[in-house]
């Protein structure tokens, strides 16, 4: 190497050796010793695209080489999710069921000593011409034509038709339908019959009577059909009529939402039923079990 | 001919002045003695840098850039010990450092024994010392530092012109050829 080189060289290293020792004794107000300052800052550039790059290859890992099996796993877990969305539809089913039988288990026991036989709707009405349902007990159970039929929380219609192993029931809301009725309140009876359609009807009840809105109507006993005090529905219109007031009820009992009900098999009035909290009854699978069959 | 070989024939012809044994030691340690001494009676003669002066003048008589910058870099480092805490060991340590290699290199190439030549060489050497010493406050230990000002050019002016004169008396070290 030049002698000229040379002296070039001791130059940078004594400048160098000086600059550092410099650094070493300096401290700077907010970063400590300039050497540290100057080490950190020498680093950190490194480390920083260190990060980056592991970071992008980490990224790159797991965003794209670790994804190949993703579809399957995606096809998976939605066939998965589907089965698990059928389970809880399932479940949700056998709950509502569970939850209706725990009511009409609670009313079987509250009327111990009234017989009757609970029966599960496997039918409907075939057409629009009349409101029936169709039941799984018969003949064979004790029904016979003309007995009522209830649920916990209300009037149902009644037995038309008795088979062997099933029943046909003439709801409530059918125009050929009727039930002996009176004012919870007042004890006034007057007759509720359907129209074809979701509400009842009360009739001949005359324009000077005093009628209100929300007013309970339960049985009176009187067609020799249901026992007395039995829910039919509550008051929901009150008009004036030109002798008598058109008034519409709306049943107790869920008529459009059937899937379980009572066949009384006496006429012995029942005890007033105790309230219980039940959730309201949902579509139940159809395989489900009486509570009762005595 | 071209100008390289020219530049190797005009350099075998520059002088390199020895001097006696001690000489550039001990004239260096008065002249920092001195420089620590004197404005402490004279204010004024802070303006001075008898330091600087004595590694340019050696720098220039002895031609050879390692000494050269190796005798800036001892003498300056002794001017920070002496200057108290507020003066890092280094600052103008990296300073003298540098002139001590101008010096020699420039003494390699010039011939440097006429009074003007001293005198324009000193000035120039003062301000790139402050040159440096100002970077090295800027950039390295963040201190504000005016990289030129009247007041250095006065301080220049006034160096070159002791150096003309400090010269003559430190050729007299020098031994006869």
């Amino acid at each position: 190497m030049p002698s000229r080189h040379k002296s070039l060289v001791l130059l940078a290293g004594v400048i160098l050796l000086q600059v550092l020792l410099l650094a070493v004794q300096i401290k700077r107000d907010s970063q400590g010793r300039l050497i540290r300052s100057w080490t950190v800052g020498a680093v950190s550039p490194f480390e920083r695209a260190g990060s980056y790059g592991f970071g992008w290859f980490r990224d790159a890992w797991r965003n794209y080489f670790a994804l190949r099996g993703t579809k399957k796993d995606n096809e998976d877990l939605h066939r998965e999710n589907d089965a698990l969305k059928l389970r809880i539809a399932q479940l949700e089913g056998k709950a509502a069921e569970g939850d209706r039988l725990a009511a009409l288990l609670h009313f079987r026991q509250t009327q111990s000593e009234v017989p009757m036989v609970a029966a599960r709707v496997i039918g409907g009405s075939p057409g629009t011409a009349s409101l029936t349902i169709e039941l799984d007990r018969g003949e064979h159970d004790g029904i016979r034509r003309n007995m009522g039929v209830i649920t916990p929380d209300g009037v149902v219609g009644k037995i038309i038709d008795a088979y062997p192993n099933t029943s046909q029931v003439l709801l409530l809301t059918d125009r050929e339908s009727g039930v002996g009725a009176k004012f919870a309140d007042s004890g006034i009876q007057h007759p509720v019959g359907g129209m074809g359609e979701p509400m009842l009807a009360m009739k001949y009840v005359p324009n000077d009577d005093d009628v209100n809105v929300g007013a309970r109507v339960v049985t009176s006993g009187m067609d020799r059909i249901f026992p007395r005090d039995l829910p039919v529905g509550t008051i929901t219109e009150v008009k004036a009529g030109n002798t008598f007031k058109q008034i519409r009820i709306k049943p107790a009992a869920n008529l459009e939402k059937l899937e379980e009900v009572l066949v009384l098999l006496t006429l012995r009035p029942l005890k007033e039923p105790e309230p219980v909290a039940v959730k309201p009854a949902e579509p139940a699978a159809s395989n489900s079990t009486p509570v009762a069959n005595p | 001919m071209n100008r390289a070989f020219d530049l190797r024939i005009s350099e075998s012809h520059i002088e390199v002045h020895k001097f006696r044994t001690g000489a550039i030691v001990i004239s260096m340690l008065m002249m920092l003695v001195i420089q620590a001494w004197l404005p402490l009676r004279f204010t004024r003669a802070a303006l001075l840098d008898l330091p600087l002066l004595g590694v340019t003048y050696f720098g220039l008589s002895r031609r050879n850039p390692s000494t050269g910058l190796l005798l800036g870099t001892a003498v300056g480092l002794m001017q920070d010990s002496l200057s108290g805490p507020t003066v890092p060991l280094g600052l103008f340590g990296i300073a003298k450092t540098v002139i001590g290699y101008l010096a020699s290199s420039i003494g390699a190439r010039l011939d440097t024994e006429h009074p003007f030549a001293r005198f324009t060489l000193t000035a120039g050497f003062f301000i790139i010392h402050q040159a440096v010493v100002a970077l090295t406050r800027r950039i390295l230990l963040a201190q504000p530092e005016p990289w030129f000002t009247l007041h250095i050019l006065g301080a220049a002016l006034l160096n070159a012109l002791v150096a003309v004169f400090l010269f003559l008396l430190l050729d007299r070290l020098r031994r006869p050829s």
